[in-house]
């Protein structure tokens, strides 16, 4: 059982090189990625079934002893997220090979398999990671993948976009190094659970101060809101499947990162009056900026930079309740914004844009995409019975149990947004899904010679593999869907899991026997 | 803390300084540097935290009691080829920047400039 826990770091990185030499077989790249991503969300599902019955799995690589070795933890947590991650990824994936076989603008660069399979090692890192190192580590194979799909067919915004982009998580990357090194310097150690244990015996002084360094540094990498800049800047350039993987991965990863160590290194009783008020603001400057934005991918961008409040809240509570909270809004995120993504990239391959000055009346050219985008829109809105409303009950009835002023003030900011996420979807759909299409689109149609409105889907000519194409791409944004949908029907075994996990956070004592008792024997 | 840990955590100190100073410049090359110096005082930073120095950490060597701690000598060369890659990375994209730019600045954002304009020309922004 234990082999089984490497596995979704190993097996990617390995295939990756594989692949990095292999660069000009396309059919061995498409099945490789696909065979190991599968790999990675089956073994990923074990492993969480197997947390979840006999408490967490710990794995110490090299030979050495628990608190010097490469500690791989998988609990229910990371399971979890492991396995909704890899799912992700995996869908993507199929995506991104539909629009390689369809040959359409955006076709898949030499490099896109091995890269991505790096991004999917690198999360996968930082999932099971159980030292703080070697969190580092994966968060560095992840943000360096991702400073290279980013950037791929470097056009001019991307090439700007890139820069900031980079330079914002480097720096934030230089303060994680820093946060470690003083925290080998209090405490001589890096393993989470036996830092966890000397954590209890520094002075409270040190202790605030390294709470508060790892607060900015996962902060930066999640967007929260005086450090959120970067994200709307720099998410929307990229090539939409890998918009997809960012928006729905890499900032999760961040407020896993906060939760796992705030809870192991820095647990408290109390409601963490900080985290509320930071929850607030991300809450309410994110969503007054989607509400500004006339492009649908920067609009969704601030959109998901306003929920990732929603986990601060959960966070912020340090109750049973809020974290099993913030953990199923997390799963629910996830799947929801990457399927937002992906509707969106279906809506640039009929159209070519995603301002929504020149979009209109796609309800009735493209019902299949309007389907893919009001779903997942109606869902992070909250409207019941999606999945959005579950996860975000549980959050404002653990915001009310907490009592504290602040609390309460905090569930009223979070009801404000959903609300007015309902108003930012609601305001895409009504200009791009209803309404006319705009002259200037019909003109350019009709200049282009009789392609009316179509775009560029129907530039290119409809061979069978155009068509297996496009169907692979509407077959994958439905597949999402359906998973999505799925968190919804299943709220009660979810939720029920999420709490088990949140337990295990606040209990520590399994985490910290589970990874050091091999000291022992 | 002996005297080399001290000089030591002042010269990690202006290492940060200088690489901060430098990361806020408009420069690419200058960010570029201030990045470098960054991970330098990182590592540093690291092999300070590792206590005072010591022989070195290789059994039959010398006594346990005499060697460094390797740990952070470890996660420095760890970090160190880290930081590599990624200055690497960040040299090829700004020399992208510099051919399709033809300048080694940061660009304005774009969000800022469209809000600027606003301010300057109010009411044309709709014709735009």
């Amino acid at each position: 059982m234990n082999l089984l826990v490497p596995l979704p770091v190993v097996l990617p990185l390995l295939a990756s090189g594989v692949l990095l030499v292999a660069r000009r077989h396309v059919l061995l790249q498409r099945l490789l990625s696909l065979a190991v991503l599968g790999a990675v969300t089956v073994d990923a599902a074990v492993l969480l079934v197997a947390a979840d019955r006999g408490g967490p799995l710990a794995v110490q690589t090299a030979g050495w002893a628990a608190p010097l070795s490469v500690t791989l933890v998988a609990d229910r947590l990371s399971a979890l997220l492991l396995l909704v991650s890899s799912l992700v990824v995996l869908i993507v994936l199929l995506y991104a090979i539909g629009q390689g076989v369809s040959g359409t603008s955006e076709a898949e660069p030499t490099v896109f398999h091995p890269i991505y399979l790096t991004l999917a090692a690198g999360v996968g890192l930082a999932f099971l990671s159980g030292d703080l190192f070697n969190l580092f580590v994966g968060f560095e194979v992840m943000l360096a993948s991702s400073y290279v799909l980013l950037t791929l067919s470097p056009t001019r915004e991307r090439v700007r976009a890139g820069m900031t982009y980079t330079v914002t998580s480097i720096t934030s990357s230089i303060l994680f190094l820093t946060a470690i090194g003083l925290c080998y310097a209090a405490a001589g150690t890096v393993n989470l659970a036996h830092l966890a244990a000397r954590m209890d015996g520094l002075p409270a002084g040190i202790r605030e101060a390294l709470g508060a360094l790892l607060l900015v540094v996962f902060g930066v990498k999640a967007a929260v809101v005086p450090l959120h800049f970067w994200l709307p800047d720099s998410y929307p350039v990229a090539l939409s499947k890998i918009t997809a993987v960012f928006a729905a991965l890499l900032t999760k990863v961040a407020v896993y990162g906060l939760i796992r160590t705030q809870t192991l290194l820095f647990p408290r009783e109390d409601v963490s009056a900080l985290l509320l008020v930071l929850a607030m603001a991300t809450l309410l400057v994110g969503i007054l900026g989607a509400l500004a934005q006339e492009d649908i991918n920067r609009a969704l961008s601030f959109t998901l930079v306003a929920h990732i409040g929603y986990m601060l809240f959960g966070l912020a509570l340090f109750s049973l309740a809020g974290l099993a909270g913030a953990i199923l809004y997390l799963v629910h995120h996830i799947l929801v914004q990457a399927a937002l993504f992906l509707a969106s990239g279906l809506l640039q391959r009929h159209r070519g844009t995603t301002s929504l000055r020149s979009l209109g009346g796609l309800a009735d050219d493209a019902p299949r995409v309007a389907l893919l985008f009001f779903a997942p829109a109606m869902s992070i809105s909250g409207i019941p019975p999606l999945a959005g409303f579950v996860a975000k009950l549980g959050l404002l009835q653990a915001g009310l149990a907490a009592g504290s002023i602040l609390a309460y003030a905090a569930a009223a900011t979070a009801v404000a947004t959903s609300l007015l996420t309902l108003v930012v979807m609601a305001r895409i759909w009504v200009t791009a899904f209803w309404g006319a299409p705009p002259q200037a689109d019909r003109q350019a149609g009709e200049q282009a010679g009789g392609q009316a409105g179509r775009g560029p889907a129907a530039r290119v000519g409809s061979t069978r593999a155009v068509r297996f194409g496009f169907s692979l791409m509407d077959g994958t944004a439905m597949a999402l869907l359906i998973v999505g949908l799925a968190v919804a029907a299943l709220a009660g075994p979810l939720s029920a899991v999420s709490a088990r996990a949140a337990d295990g956070l606040l209990d520590r004592t399994p985490y910290r026997q589970a990874v050091l008792q091999e000291v022992r024997s | 803390m002996t005297l080399s840990n001290v000089t030591l955590a002042v010269v990690v100190g202006g290492v940060y300084a200088v690489g901060a100073y430098l990361l806020l410049q408009r420069s690419l090359m200058r960010i570029v540097f201030g990045f470098v110096l960054l991970g330098h005082g990182a590592n540093l930073l690291l092999l300070v935290a590792g206590g005072p120095a010591g022989r070195s950490p290789l059994l039959g060597e010398a006594a346990p009691a005499e060697m460094a701690d390797p740990l952070p000598q470890a996660m420095a060369l760890t970090a160190v080829v880290i930081t590599f890659g990624v200055t690497t990375f960040l040299l090829a994209l700004s020399y992208r920047s510099w051919l399709i730019h033809r300048r080694d600045e940061v660009q304005d954002d774009v969000e800022d400039r469209r809000i600027a304009r606003r301010e300057e020309h109010p009411g044309e922004e709709e014709v735009r």
